[in-house]
């Protein structure tokens, strides 16, 4: 991938340049400012919230909102902190991330390399996953949850995000093989690889920017998922949206909103690291296939 | 029976037929080239020698085994493809000993057989990298390398020189012939290129449209092509057809050029003139004759007992270092003929062409096959 540089960038007067950098820098601030607010109320004590300006600097710095948040907030009856939610969530988001590009992977596989008839109206159907309103599957969901005995619990809501997700990294998984040379594919044939030793050994290794992508998609939707955790899980399952909401929601008592940011910073927190992390690789995958690099 | 039997293979897509019953016996060690255009079927057929693709009907042996329904890995072939299909993540020695270790081989005979194949093929340097910092001719030999360490009893080439440049492609053709010859191994070799069919190959058989046009050693296919499909496709320049009236007299035969109302006819008598044409006395056929059999009269071939020499224009030239082609027209038709580098031959002046009709082959103009 090539990187712009000052020669190939259209050349422009210093004065244009200073202009584009003020206009750009402006969004900046105006996307930034709710995360600041949020930070610094975060760490205010509740009085200089209720008492004055939601935007002043806090004149006692403390770190008592995000203690109380993480660990001794009251979350529905309980007054447990978003930690075990947060540990729930992780339960929860993992396994299905993981499960859900692996089989999106062999989904892309299989339809791009092993083609059987009927194979794009299969990939069709799957695509649909990606298109049907969540709210249209929640009771079919519930029964199904029934019968494995699985309601109310992590691993029916792994079972759920990783069957949703499917759709979205077969997508994905299919068209990133679909540009794969199948000449590799027959040449290991030829070596003597079967069909799951050709998908390790020789497309696995080289889907890595597809692999981001499916990764970074899958934990953002999964861990910000609120309808399914709140439909299907119980109190020792439930996500960490669902326990911020009642955080938030709780209605008796004092709001406290510097625990409430706090709180939502927590909430916020893995997906942020992991678009810093893995952001370049995101806009890298789905760049794969369109450009030639 | 042969090393390798191909007896009756058809392939069909559906009522799609594209390959036509199909018979080829290769024997061992020989280089058999199966040339032709795009979509003549020649890649299809290898594809069925692979097993990467099934055979509709008819069969295929090696070392007198059935081959059909046989998995690729387990009929002892070795395959190098016209992208060279490395596999990106693995460097140059896994990818080389990757089928042997797929094979169940040992680590300690892998790594052995490495060092052999590397050697000989002078890429021992660049085992470490992955084909990604690869030159293209550095990764024809990894592929190549790839092929060799399986030590299988029939290597596939798909079109393999196609990607590199034109010097190198030159360079690996003679290091393949090369590698033949040192080897003796069976191989079969697909390719468009005509002259990558005459120069590597020990037998060739042309394809055109799923049928085998011609099979034959290189010799055969050029000078004796079966019909007018192999007589233009081999070759280039391509042959000189013209449209002559055959006349017979006494035993002597003639091809009356007919093209070009305002041209002067030309009288060729034939070398050694066969029943068969003969018996078309009177009638009208496509005379082929090869660019170099259309020369200067000093450059033409003393061995030939008949060459007719023929005074006419000379339209353009065209130096091509080795040698110079010349258009000239015959009988109102516009031909090539090839002349020695410094024939002094000038566009616009009239000189003389001696055409050795000894090389001239003769075709039906309906059925298209060569009048014997």
């Amino acid at each position: 991938m090539s990187v712009a540089t000052a020669d190939s960038a259209i050349r422009t007067g210093r004065i244009t340049r200073v202009f584009l950098y003020l206009i750009l820098l402006l969004f900046a601030l105006f996307y930034l400012l709710p995360f600041g607010v949020m930070v610094i109320n975060s760490l205010k004590p509740l009085s200089e919230i209720t008492g004055g300006n939601m935007m002043a600097l806090p004149q006692v710095w403390t770190l008592e909102p995000w203690r109380n948040a993480w660990s001794e907030a009251q979350i529905g009856i309980e007054p447990t902190g978003l930690r075990p939610y947060f540990m729930n969530s992780l339960v929860m988001a993992l396994p299905a991330v993981i499960l859900s590009t692996f089989f999106g992977a062999l989904n892309g596989y299989v339809l791009t390399k092993w083609q059987f008839r009927g194979h794009t109206l299969v990939f069709g159907l799957l695509l649909f996953s990606c298109f049907i309103p969540f709210q249209m599957v929640l009771i079919p969901m519930a029964r199904i949850l029934g019968i494995f005995g699985l309601a109310g619990t992590t691993p029916g809501l792994v079972l759920v995000h990783f069957v949703y997700g499917i759709g979205f990294t077969t997508l994905y998984f299919r068209n990133y093989y679909a540009a794969f040379p199948t000449e590799l594919v027959r040449a290991a044939q030829i070596d003597g690889a079967g069909f799951f030793r050709i998908f390790w050994r020789i497309l696995l290794p080289s889907s890595g920017p597809i692999i981001a992508v499916s990764f970074i998609w899958q934990f953002t939707n999964i861990w910000n998922d609120f309808l399914f955790g709140a439909s299907f899980a119980d109190f020792d399952s439930q996500p960490m949206t669902v326990a911020l909401n009642n955080l938030v929601q709780s209605s008796t008592g004092v709001k406290e909103y510097n625990v409430h940011f706090a709180g939502a910073i927590f909430a916020a927190l893995p997906t942020l690291i992991v678009y810093i992390v893995a952001g370049r690789y995101f806009v890298r995958g789905l760049m794969a296939g369109s450009v030639k690099g | 029976m042969g090393f390798l039997d191909i007896k009756n293979a058809t392939k069909a897509y559906g009522a799609v037929k594209v390959l036509h019953e199909v018979d080829i016996s290769v024997q061992e060690g020989e280089f058999l080239v199966l040339v032709g255009p795009s979509g003549c079927g020649k890649s299809t057929l290898l594809n069925m020698i692979a097993g990467l693709e099934d055979i509709t009907s008819g069969e295929i042996r090696i070392k007198d085994q059935t081959m059909n329904g046989v998995h690729p890995s387990k009929r002892n072939i070795a395959m190098v493809f016209q992208s060279y299909a490395l596999y990106p993540n693995m460097t140059v020695g896994q990818n080389i000993t990757f089928g042997l270790e797929m094979h169940g081989v040992p680590k300690p005979e892998r790594e052995k057989a490495l060092v052999d194949v590397a050697k000989l093929l002078q890429i021992e340097p660049l085992l470490k990298r992955k084909p990604g910092q690869l030159s293209g001719g550095q990764r024809q030999r990894v592929a190549m390398g790839r092929a060799l360490v399986r030590n299988p009893d029939v290597f596939l080439f798909d079109e393999p020189l196609s990607n590199l440049d034109a010097k190198l492609r030159v360079d690996m053709r003679t290091e393949l012939k090369k590698l033949h010859q040192k080897l003796g191994t069976t191989i079969v070799y697909v390719t468009h290129d005509q002259i990558e069919a005459m120069t590597l190959s020990t037998r060739i058989a042309v394809m055109n449209g799923g049928y085998i046009q011609q099979l034959g050693t290189p010799k055969q296919i050029y000078d004796t092509p079966a019909n007018l499909f192999v007589a233009t496709f081999m070759g280039s320049p391509s042959m000189n057809l013209l449209q002559v009236k055959v006349r017979v007299d006494g035993n002597a035969v003639y091809a009356i050029t007919s093209q070009g109302s305002d041209a002067v006819p030309l009288e060729l008598a034939f070398a050694n003139p066969s029943p068969a044409l003969m018996a078309y006395d009177g009638q009208t056929i496509t005379l082929g004759i090869r660019p170099e059999a259309i020369t200067d009269p000093d450059g033409a071939d003393r061995g030939s007992r008949h060459i007719e020499t023929v005074n006419t224009l000379v339209q353009v030239i065209e130096p091509a270092g080795s040698d110079t082609f010349v258009s000239c027209t015959l009988g109102g038709k516009e031909c090539i003929a090839r002349m020695r580098a410094d024939a002094d031959v000038q566009p616009g002046q009239k000189v003389d062409f001696a055409i050795n009709m000894e090389k001239a082959v003769s075709f039906d103009p309906k059925t298209e096959d060569r009048i014997i």
